[in-house]
């Protein structure tokens, strides 16, 4: 199955997450963080306003962290929301019930998603295409169940709240998270500079290219002797990881959580994203996500029947635009 | 308390009949085309609102005889449509498009006939109970196991004695030689994704008059039929029906004792099988790389 993904791409050459150009590679890089840090201050100026900012980097670095293993690994998983669920429920109920601080909260969040992962990933990775995509969409809902039914703790349907986001203390200053949106504009910003920076660190490294390497032809990697289950075992745990962190800031963005952020649409929205930015190039899934949000924001303030929007949305991505908005700008680039 | 456990059991082997219907379907389209299809449960509610639709002017009997039909054909207008442009591509793509048309196909219906639960009415000596002692087994009840049964019968008779069925089984172990030997795989494709559309609307109806009828009827038995597939054995029918059944009886009995756990239960299963037997209980050796 996986040898279909190998089929449709043309292989990389050089660097495996751009354009094989450096110079542009190090153009779009600069252009991209530029763009990122000064976001709250033109988000304004074209109608929107913080919150959907943070929610872009979010759910950016959500698509982005999904796209390691759809892109870089050639693996379908369509369950991350589970993942990323799991990480605002550690977060909200950590602060709730144990320990009110913003950090620590984070810490458990991302353990409970991160061990999550590693456990059901030991169990199905042995799958592949379609069956492994199969498997993690009926895995996500575990969880989805567990929220929805576990009133008590959970909250159940009505989602977890009553709790919010601490401010930060570093010793010589404290950041007001809760108080002032671009303060906590820019701690999303900076997690997600540390995630995305060592997702590009891990890929550029031997281990990376070894992910690469599978993507491209799984059969020709076991022949030279890589352990392919144990590093798409390795890549799901790291995917899983960093949509855990993104779950985490979801949840202290609205200082909320409810089920839906669990749920099989929801993994669903993650690889759209990637998609339709394109999950050959490393920043393609932020792009999507951008696009995402900023539709989900105008057309359900518009309409009622967003899920025939984001019904034909996908329909409409998939016949027209399969690469994505990079994989078309890159392939007018190189011809 | 053995009377309810029975009644739980008996309740879970229904569920379970519906589960396998659904999965039946899938897993045909699954194995002959390698498409997930995430739409299957919005062409179940399609189903089960044609019937209601149909019921005033042709009677239930009508109803349960023509709405699957009609939803199969819708069945083979999408796939000749959407689906057969993917076949070939990455099956992330089909996932995809069928994922979109399952929002579509929820909303549609939605719009039509409303979000509110309709009524759906089914011959009145069939509702009731046939002992007072045993109060749930209704004639509607004992008559969907055995309508289910026949239609799993009739998949098998179709897929084993029949030319399509005997081509849709070469198919699916090797469809590049099936197409070299002079079959159609496009038309085997589309009929065989129109056979699967039928069990789903089949089921539709019978789950309407069990469940009520609302839009959402068609995403809460996707899931679980996705599991009967893992557990029972990836292609494999037999498996896939052993699949909805088992974990229809595992909620079922869970319901009893520890009912929070009712959904958590088939998961539970899905995990252990995947552990000790990663191909499912009846899957072919091999099919899952």
């Amino acid at each position: 199955m996986s040898s279909n993904v190998a089929t449709n791409s043309p292989p990389v050459v050089g660097n495996p997450m751009g354009t094989g150009n450096r110079r542009g590679d190090i153009i779009a890089t600069a252009v991209v963080w530029l763009l990122l840090l000064s976001m709250p201050y033109w988000m304004a100026l074209i109608g929107g306003y913080t919150e959907l900012a943070i929610r872009i980097v979010v759910m950016g670095l959500a698509a982005m962290s999904l796209n390691f293993l759809l892109g870089f690994t050639g693996v379908l998983s369509f369950g991350h929301a589970a993942y990323f669920g799991l990480g605002g429920y550690g977060v909200a109920m950590c602060i709730k019930y144990l320990v009110p601080s913003t950090p620590v909260a984070m810490l458990v969040g991302i353990a409970t998603g991160t061990i999550a992962a590693m456990v059901i990933g030991a169990l199905i990775v042995k799958l592949r295409g379609v069956y492994f995509a199969m498997v993690t969409i009926a895995f996500g809902q575990v969880f989805y169940f567990i929220a929805f039914r576990w009133n008590n703790v959970t909250g159940g349907d009505d989602g977890l709240s009553g709790w919010s986001r601490k401010a930060l203390d570093l010793g010589f200053t404290t950041i007001d998270l809760p108080g002032n949106d671009k303060a906590y504009y820019y701690f999303a910003l900076f997690v997600f500079a540390l995630c995305v920076g060592a997702m590009a660190l891990i890929l550029r490294s031997p281990f990376g290219r070894t992910l690469i390497a599978i993507r491209e032809n799984e059969r020709r990697a076991r022949f030279l002797g890589i352990p392919v289950d144990q590093h798409i075992w390795m890549s799901f745990v790291i995917s899983c990881f960093f949509a855990a962190v993104a779950g985490c800031l979801y949840a202290l963005l609205s200082n909320f959580i409810d089920p839906r952020a669990l749920r099989w649409d929801q993994s669903g929205n993650f690889v759209i994203m990637a998609v339709l930015g394109g999950m050959r190039s490393f920043w393609g899934p932020l792009l999507g996500a951008a696009i995402f949000v900023a539709l989900q924001d105008y057309v359900s303030s518009q309409t009622e029947n967003w899920m025939s929007f984001i019904g034909v949305f996908f329909m409409l991505i998939v016949i027209f635009f399969p690469r994505g908005i990079l994989g078309i700008l890159k392939r007018s680039v190189t011809k | 308390m053995s009377q309810v456990l029975l009644f739980n059991v008996f309740n879970g082997l229904i569920v379970g009949a519906f589960y396998a219907l659904m999965a039946l379907g899938l897993s045909l389209i699954l194995n002959l085309s390698g498409v997930i299809n995430f739409a299957h449960g919005g062409f179940l509610a399609l189903g089960a609102y044609l019937a209601y639709t149909l019921m005033p002017h042709i009677g239930f009997w009508g109803a349960l005889l023509v709405a699957p039909i009609l939803t199969a054909i819708l069945g083979l207008i999408a796939e000749r449509l959407l689906i057969r442009p993917l076949y070939g591509r990455d099956p992330l793509y089909s996932l995809l498009l069928t994922f979109g048309l399952a929002y579509v196909l929820e909303d549609v219906s939605r719009y039509i006939w409303g979000a509110q639960s309709l009524p759906f009415a089914i011959p009145s000596w069939l509702t009731t109970p046939l002992s007072s002692q045993f109060f749930f087994l209704t004639g509607y009840r004992i008559f969907m196991v055995l309508l289910v049964g026949l239609a799993v019968a009739g998949l098998f008779i179709i897929l084993n004695k029949t030319r399509l069925g005997m081509r849709i089984r070469a198919g699916t172990l090797d469809l590049e030689t099936v197409s070299v030997l002079g079959v159609n795989v496009r038309i085997l494709r589309n009929l065989n994704f129109g056979l699967g559309i039928y069990l789903a609307g089949l089921a539709g109806v019978l789950a309407a008059g069990m469940l009520g009828l609302q839009p959402t009827i068609g995403t809460s038995l996707i899931m679980p039929s996705f599991v009967a597939i893992i557990v029972g054995g990836l292609g494999s029918l037999p498996g896939t029906l052993l699949g909805g059944l088992l974990i229809g009886v595992a909620s079922g009995v869970t319901t009893v004792y520890f009912p929070s756990a009712t959904e958590a239960v088939m998961y539970v299963m899905m995990g252990l099988v995947l552990l000790v037997r990663p191909r499912g209980l009846l899957g072919e050796e091999g099919r899952v790389q």
